[in-house]
């Protein structure tokens, strides 16, 4: 185990770009699966329908796949994602595509979620907001959206709960995050490979335990009285 | 219904083209050298001992790499892995009177040799297995058979000659391996991929600058492709080969370095490196050294 506390800040610098990558895919999910979500309850039926092609392809695509095409087959027809400076972190093109993978792969699940929550929204809602002149894009924002995030906290944490872990993914695909170290050091300190795994274990339950507290709270502070 | 005529024109059509480009997978054939196995091999072990006991049931599972040309490689349609490692196997099992076809190889990958070796699942592992302390407190490696040194492999006409052109590069190896961890020292990005050949094909598709392992394995690569790769530098570390076995049988040891000594006098070592490592067009070297067992 010395080998791991003398070398401790890569410890750190993995689980810190394991967090970067969980952050930045998170709200880039959010974003793109909210937008799909609207799209597939809106009153276009070609985006309706472009959404839930969109949702039945990358939902049933395995994360490991989605990670394939983005870093080896789209380089291979010229159509590689581009370099990604963020600072003095060692981040490159290989980041970026990891951020795309876990991002188009995610927000087909934040979308499933919060069209859930969009459901439990009273068809009511909408309809008094229609009554008083507003258009679909006011009726979202300021009717429906609101509620239906409120309702589907619980679901869209589990969904960002999975992206930490889905994360672990991006280690055979050129990017150092916590479980590339992992592995690294497993394999240079044969001896206290159970100590390390159980440190990097440990090291996951502790972000995760973060989003879960963080979900809790925030679903207890807009709880609403029905 | 025409749908599905469709759709079944569809799926020949696909298998075809998954059959076509299977056709040109491993298609080398070459079946190494030919060992000379002992007949009587049995009685020449001690009772007890874990020769004995491989000798007597006929039978030995080897592990072994799949996707390092020239070391070991057993593509999709093959039956055997071919290269210097599972050459070195089947003059071990010859040892012990088991023929080439009663062997069973397993595939090792970097991360699994320790735990298979500690659970039985292998007798041996014969897989670019770097002899290092920290792996000797867990199992036993007996050797070297081999000694390589870290390499590059770049792409043809790159920038980078030798291993002080790496710093700020990427380089990519397989997650969790010694190269990795060298060259991450003298200041390149490490890129970790699942195997080899993954590796490989983003050096050639320029995603990374330069790929690192043994240059044993990089020669193997550079031998498929040599208008495309080449092998730059001078080795910068050294790898020294060894054959793993379980701490548990300890009296391996001797038998592995005996028999590994025999076949460096007889020409069979030299014979299996020309077979196999020796086409990528290195001279046949001296054998190493062996380490002594106690």
């Amino acid at each position: 185990m010395d080998a791991v506390w003398s070398n401790f800040d890569l410890v750190l610098k993995a689980f810190w770009l394991t967090i970067l990558l969980f952050v930045v895919s998170g709200l880039l999910s959010l974003l793109l699966g909210t937008l799909l979500a609207a799209m597939r309850v809106g009153p276009v039926p070609v985006l309706s329908r472009a959404g839930a092609a969109y949702v039945l392809l990358v939902r049933n695509t395995p994360l490991l796949v989605m990670f394939i095409l983005v870093t080896v087959a789209l380089p291979d027809i010229d159509w590689g994602i581009p370099d990604l400076h963020l600072g003095p972190l060692e981040v490159s093109n290989y980041f970026a595509q990891g951020l795309v993978a876990l991002s188009v792969y995610t927000s087909s699940f934040v979308c499933e979620a919060v069209r859930s929550g969009i459901n439990a929204v009273p068809l009511g809602q909408a309809e008094a907001a229609r009554s008083v002149g507003m258009d679909f894009g006011q009726v979202m924002r300021s009717v429906v959206l609101p509620q239906a995030f409120r309702a589907s906290i619980p679901p869209l944490a589990s969904v960002q709960i999975a992206l930490v872990k889905n994360t672990s993914v991006a280690a055979v695909f050129g990017i150092a995050e916590a479980t590339f170290r992992m592995r690294y050091f497993t394999n240079n300190d044969v001896s206290a490979r159970n100590q390390i795994f159980l440190m990097f274990a440990i090291g996951y339950v502790i972000i995760v335990e973060m989003v879960s507290f963080g979900s809790n709270r925030l679903e207890r502070r807009v709880r609403t009285a029905r | 219904m025409r749908l599905s005529r469709t759709l079944s024109t569809l799926t020949a059509a696909l298998f075809a083209v998954s059959l076509a480009s299977c056709g040109n997978a491993g298609s080398d054939g070459g079946g190494g050298v030919d060992v000379k196995v002992d007949d009587n091999a049995a009685s020449s072990f001690d009772d007890g001992t874990r020769m004995k006991d491989l000798a007597d049931s006929g039978k030995i599972t080897i592990g072994v790499k799949f996707d390092q040309p020239g070391i070991g490689f057993k593509g999709a349609t093959d039956d055997m892995p071919k290269g210097f490692d599972p050459e070195i196997g089947k003059i071990l099992a010859a040892s012990l009177g088991i023929k080439p076809e009663d062997i069973t190889w397993k595939e090792t990958i970097s991360d699994n040799r320790e735990p298979f070796l500690q659970k039985g699942e292998v007798d041996l592992v014969i897989a670019s297995y770097s002899i290092t302390p920290e792996r000797r407190k867990v199992v036993g490696q007996a050797g070297p058979y081999y000694v390589t040194g870290q390499q590059l492999l770049v792409k043809k006409g790159s920038d980078i000659k030798s291993v002080a052109d790496i710093k700020g590069k990427e380089v990519c190896s397989v997650t969790g391996s010694t190269s990795l961890d060298n060259v991450e020292a003298k200041g390149a990005k490490p890129r970790g991929f699942d195997t080899y050949s993954e590796c490989r094909d983003q050096v050639l598709n320029g995603s990374v600058d330069s790929m690192t392992t043994d240059g044993a394995i990089l020669l193997g690569y550079a031998a498929e492709d040599p208008e495309k790769l080449e092998v730059v530098g001078d080795p910068f570390s050294e790898e020294r080969y060894g054959v793993g076995y379980s701490k548990k049988y300890p009296e391996m040891c001797q038998w592995i370095t005996d028999t590994l000594k025999k076949a460096e006098d007889d020409g069979t070592w030299a014979k299996a490196f020309e077979a196999t490592l020796g086409k990528s067009g290195v001279d046949t070297p001296e054998p190493p050294e062996m380490d002594s067992c106690s």
